[in-house]
């Protein structure tokens, strides 16, 4: 009988009633905001509402999902060491592990994306690249207020509005920080029609934003065939760790471009894309232990990721306006904005200002070369980091 | 007399105008799409709209001629 009390209260001790921290509960409220927010406010719900569920999942007391295989949880009875969480292997094996999560949703991107106002107007590439200014901007300012150089790599990244770039950065510098640097990064991007407009009118009149652009060249499929090659080889040779990002991204065009494989590109762009979303969701969820997610560093990662973002946003639209002193067709400067990687909300956005100055203005293909360049910048960015930082 | 030109690669999703009708400048005749956004193609001036030259759900590059206004 005593033997059987004493199980009881194992029993009784292993529910997860017995083993809340403040903390978990906090989580729940946070993970319902995010499924609240998918599903009710239409904020990126294909990211939101996997990954708030799966945020209340981890943060239930001895719930196996996220033991490592190191074996954390021992069981009171027999004294066993537990089997790795169900999460974990998905953490693991799509992020820490050759990070195959946001490389394959590059391969998407890639098929998804067209490049074609870039070429058409090889220009933007700098417009995409002045964007830039915002990553480098945070990081500086990450790193005067205390956290580490890997740290603040990651933290600036989230200014390019990339969220696969930012898991990728975060987990090759900064792997405890994955959770909040890939909430902020997405939050960001679907804040993107917030943030940008009141930025673009601070920095322009209303003659500039309702200027319109000169129609831009035809683009040759040779030129869409070579562009992907010729951009991998180059990026790869110049900066060595974004060989992942770019060779993949590439890739994805590749298919699109090709015009032979319409079956791989249709799988990239849809199929596989929302697979490799279901694990993004899986893996990013599972990491918002709230014993480790909520701490005062989170609230500087958002503030220093909003930063990020509106310097990207004015240096693109400075960048811009400087550029124009030196060119006889001059450009938009609004369309500077959009060298933020956010394909393509940022371009959209770009758009809406313009035609709000004048109806007749159509920024829409002009702002996507800025807008791809921005890809490829954030990048290359990324790709400097681990370079220097690893 | 105005042609009324596709501003940029799209799809003509609706449109809002038919041979005969009167139209004044700045007034929507076309809906076209791109890249899931939609976005009204305006008349330059006031007119009497002669012909259509698209059909709805037609592709239409850059500069093609969406609408004829006499």
């Amino acid at each position: 009988m005593s033997d059987f009390i004493s199980r009881l209260e194992i029993v009784v001790s292993q529910t997860g009633f017995m083993n809340l921290v403040w903390e978990q509960p906090v989580m729940w409220v946070v993970g319902l905001v995010f499924v609240y927010l998918g599903i009710k406010k239409n904020v990126e719900p294909l990211l939101l509402v996997p990954i708030g569920f799966v945020a209340v999942l981890v943060n239930l007391p001895l719930a196996p999902l996220m033991v490592d295989d190191l074996g954390q949880v021992v069981d009171l009875v027999t004294g066993h060491h537990s089997e790795p969480g169900l999460l974990w292997y998905f953490f693991h094996y799509g992020f820490e592990k050759g990070e195959i999560v946001p490389c394959l949703i590059f391969l998407g991107l890639g098929a998804m994306t067209d490049f074609g106002p870039l070429l058409s107007n090889p220009k933007t590439l700098l417009l995409g690249a002045a964007a830039q200014v915002g990553v480098y901007s945070a990081m500086f300012g990450a790193l005067l207020i205390g956290f580490t150089p890997q740290e603040a790599a990651a933290i600036g990244i989230i200014g390019g509005a990339d969220g696969p770039t930012t898991i990728y950065v975060t987990m090759q510098l900064a792997p405890h920080l994955l959770g909040a640097t890939a909430l902020a990064a997405y939050s960001y991007m679907a804040l993107v029609p917030i943030v940008q407009p009141p930025v673009i009118r601070a920095l322009t009149t209303e003659e500039e934003r309702g200027r319109i652009m000169k129609q831009t060249r035809k683009v040759t499929k040779a030129e869409r065939i070579v562009f992907p090659i010729a951009t991998a080889m180059v990026v790869i040779l110049l900066v060595p760790p974004a060989a992942p990002l770019i060779g993949l991204l590439m890739l994805g065009n590749l298919f699109r471009e090709s015009g032979v494989v319409e079956r791989l590109s249709d799988a990239a762009q849809n199929s596989l894309m929302n697979i490799v979303t279901i694990f993004l969701g899986l893996g990013v969820g599972a990491t918002m232990d709230g014993t480790k997610f909520l701490q005062p560093k989170v609230i500087g990662i958002y503030v220093l990721g909003l930063f990020a973002f509106i310097i990207s946003t004015g240096g693109g639209v400075l960048f811009a306006k400087f550029f124009n002193l030196f060119l006889k067709n001059k450009i938009n400067p609004v369309i500077g904005a959009a060298g933020v990687s956010a394909v393509p909300m940022a371009a959209r956005v770009a758009h809406v200002v313009g035609q709000q100055a004048n109806r007749r203005n159509y920024l829409l293909m002009h702002a996507m070369g800025p807008n791809v360049a921005g890809v490829i910048g954030t990048i290359i960015a990324a790709g400097l980091f681990i370079a220097m930082l690893k | 007399m105005a042609d009324v030109v596709a501003p940029m690669v799209g799809k003509v999703i609706e449109i809002l105008v038919g041979e005969g009708d009167e139209v004044e400048e700045n007034q929507e005749v076309v809906m076209l799409e791109a890249m899931k956004m939609e976005m009204p193609v305006v008349a330059e001036g006031a007119g009497k709209v002669t012909a259509i030259k698209v059909k709805e759900g037609q592709s239409v590059e850059a500069d093609d001629v969406l609408v004829i206004i006499g």
